[in-house]
């Protein structure tokens, strides 16, 4: 018998007799009366950023001059400008180099701060982790309250790979000491679109 | 029954001001978590799904497993089965060799410590380098892992600086956290950036997707696995739960109680291999299977490795992780190990107060401290307790089974103490080991209650 008839059938004798999944209750969980609010505060707690901006204009402004500075600026956002679809074949190596990158989220989670992006909205998978610095859009209206609404509106197995990021890389290893910037991105901004 | 735990402890506390220092720092964690807790008025709700969802996974899982397999499969993950860490290493070992590769890297995962894969694979010359920080220095040490959330929780700053001055070439007596980090990023980033194959670990493994969800704050676990053109993910088979939307319960629980952040930075649902890439999964068992054959330990198997356990447990914050020589140590290390080896570990149900503070935080509501106290009737039943224990024991049960015989006693104890007390405190009585002995009252409890209880009352 192979190892998984094995461990299965072990699994199936031990196993306890069956007893129902519990209901999630939507109306017990938490909600705020500001998830805006609620969604900066605890971003900006555990070290990201955010603005609130009217429209993309401003955004645009600063993209333009991120891309005339000379660094190494990819750009995912539709809105903002030509999409930088090489990214999608690009080596590790090449994207080590990647000074600065501006990605849309679908969706930002009031209570931890936590945008979710999708596969093809990072380009490739390795973009938002391995750039320097992440710039993420999202809009208003796309801030949920918890997790539970979160996963409701997001279908994680509509793409190959998916994300909730919360804020930049850190790391507490050495003696609890907080630092930013442990692998990933240095710094996280989101711009949170009216 | 060996002591290896109270031996191992002994020379941790040797170092007074260190001990100190670990159950300060654990404590602290322990008190964020409390806060991040309690920002949520529906936390005890959310523990009560937790601990159902899992539950009921545990009633059906072997469906499930089988729902998740097909599921991967059909996502173009290649999924491997394991009886036992040998089979684990040897299916990694298979894979390497395969691909003739050379450069791994290992982004946290406590089952292939469990399971010994970096020294199986170095008997072959394979060096496999592990990203999370905390892995790394321990890793540079030669040490292993003291918390399987906090892996080099028991070293200061000192220690990291002399680490990676010798390893990395850092500046000697620098102990800037942030100048460390640095380092370790620099040094990081190359391994990354050159790595053919990455294994991580799994989180969380959904039955309805046959994706998986792997959680980290530095990201380790995704630069490796989306740089490399292989990914091996290994998993406990207790990981996995029935559906997606169950995620939304989990992660909420899990960070918050693991250091009290809302959520870790990055939680990645890995769903398929991106195009080119090979992806694998190892399910594995090791002793699975016949704790959930124990109906009382069971349990055990719902744990998500929040590691809340550890920074609570009194004993664990003074004696330090390594004093419990296995891969999981604190409290759900003590209940998960002796049904691995029950003689090699059966000193470690014994390393507890049974407070009860475990469980008390446990996110999944596993009920530690019974378990605890369950597996020393265990143990002792099946003699692997030792002498001087079986015959204190034997004398209590004795003492407290004659009530006038135990008052009397109590007496002659207490004026013992208090008039001779180098009879208590000296080196053959192990309570005086390393503690004081408190002083002695003068009457006992029971004569104060029979003066005081019964007025006090009206
Ligand atoms: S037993 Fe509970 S508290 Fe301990 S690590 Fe597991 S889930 Fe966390």
């Amino acid at each position: 018998m192979s190892a998984r008839e094995n461990i299965l059938n072990a699994i199936a004798t031990n196993q306890p007799s069956l007893v129902p999944l519990p209901v999630i209750e939507r109306n017990a969980v938490i909600d705020y009366e500001d998830r805006y609010a609620q969604f900066k505060t605890v971003l900006e707690s555990i070290g990201g950023k955010v603005k609130l901006i009217q429209n993309l204009t401003e955004l645009k402004k600063q993209f333009i001059a991120d891309k005339a500075s000379g660094n190494f600026v990819i750009n995912a956002v539709a809105d903002l400008g030509e999409l930088d679809n090489q990214v999608a074949s690009m080596q590790a190596s090449d994207m080590e180099k990647v000074e600065k990158t501006y990605i849309k989220a679908t969706l930002g989670v009031a209570e931890n701060g936590a945008v979710w992006v999708y596969e093809s909205q990072m380009q490739n998978r390795l973009l938002p982790f391995i750039c320097q610095h992440l710039i993420i859009v999202i809009d208003k209206k796309d801030i949920v309250a918890t997790m539970h609404q979160a996963y409701e509106s997001i279908d994680v197995a509509k793409e190959g790979f998916g994300a909730f990021i919360a804020g930049p890389s850190k790391t507490a290893d050495i003696e609890q000491s907080l630092v930013i910037g442990a692998h990933g991105a240095r710094s996280a901004t989101v711009y949170v679109v009216e | 029954m060996k002591t290896t735990h109270s031996k191992l402890a002994e020379k941790f506390i040797a170092d007074e001001p260190r001990t100190d220092w670990h159950d300060e720092t654990l404590w602290f964690v322990r008190e964020k978590r409390d806060k991040a807790a309690h920002g949520l008025p529906e936390w005890e709700q959310l523990r009560e799904w937790a601990s159902q969802i899992k539950n009921h996974t545990l009633s059906n899982l072997s469906d499930y497993l089988k729902e998740f397999e097909e599921k991967a499969k059909a996502n173009g993950i290649i999924v491997h089965w394991a009886e036992n860490g040998a089979e684990h290493n040897k299916i990694i070992h298979g894979i390497i060799q395969r691909h003739k590769i050379q450069k791994i890297v290992k982004s946290k995962s406590m089952l292939t410590e469990e399971c010994h894969l970096n020294e199986y694979l170095q008997q072959y010359n394979i060096e496999v380098v592990d990203t999370d920080l905390g892995e790394r220095i321990v890793q540079f040490r030669k040490e292993p892992p003291s918390h399987i959330v906090l892996p080099a929780i028991h070293l200061k700053k000192e220690d990291v600086s002399a680490t990676f001055h010798e390893h990395l070439g850092t500046e000697k007596g620098n102990n800037d956290p942030q100048y460390l980090t640095e380092a370790a990023r620099q040094h990081l980033r190359d391994k990354f950036v050159q790595s053919e194959l990455a294994i991580t670990g799994v989180n969380f493994a959904v039955a309805e997707t046959g994706g998986f969800v792997v959680c980290t704050n530095e990201g380790n676990a995704d630069m490796g696995a989306h740089t490399a053109a292989i990914h091996i993910a290994c998993m406990g088979f207790e990981k996995i739960i029935p559906k997606a939307e169950h995620l939304g319960v989990f992660l909420r629980l899990l960070a918050r109680s693991a250091t009290g952040q809302p959520i870790t930075t990055y939680s990645s649902h890995f769903q398929k291999p991106r195009p080119g890439q090979e992806m694998h999964i190892v399910i594995v068992d090791n002793g699975r299977s016949k704790q959930l054959s124990r109906e009382d330990f069971r349990n055990s198997l719902k744990c998500i490795r929040c590691a809340a356990c550890f920074n609570t447990c009194p004993v664990y914050r003074r004696s330090g992780g390594h004093s419990y020589h296995t891969a999981v140590a604190g409290p759900i290390g003590s209940i998960l190990n002796p049904n691995l080896d029950m003689k090699a570990n059966a000193d470690l149900p014994f390393a507890s107060t049974l407070c009860g503070s475990c469980t008390n935080v446990c996110p999944v509501k596993i009920n530690i401290h019974e378990q605890l106290w369950k597996w020393r009737q265990v143990i002792a039943a099946e003699g692997y307790t030792d002498a001087t224990k079986k015959i204190g024991m034997n004398a209590m049960a004795f003492l407290f089974s004659k009530p006038s015989l135990y008052r009397f006693a109590g007496k002659w104890g207490r004026w013992m103490m208090r008039i001779f007390p180098f009879v208590t405190n000296n080196k053959l009585n192990i309570w005086y080991k390393q503690r004081e002995m408190p002083e002695s009252p003068k009457e006992s409890f029971r004569d104060w209650y029979l003066k005081n209880g019964k007025i006090n009352r009206n």
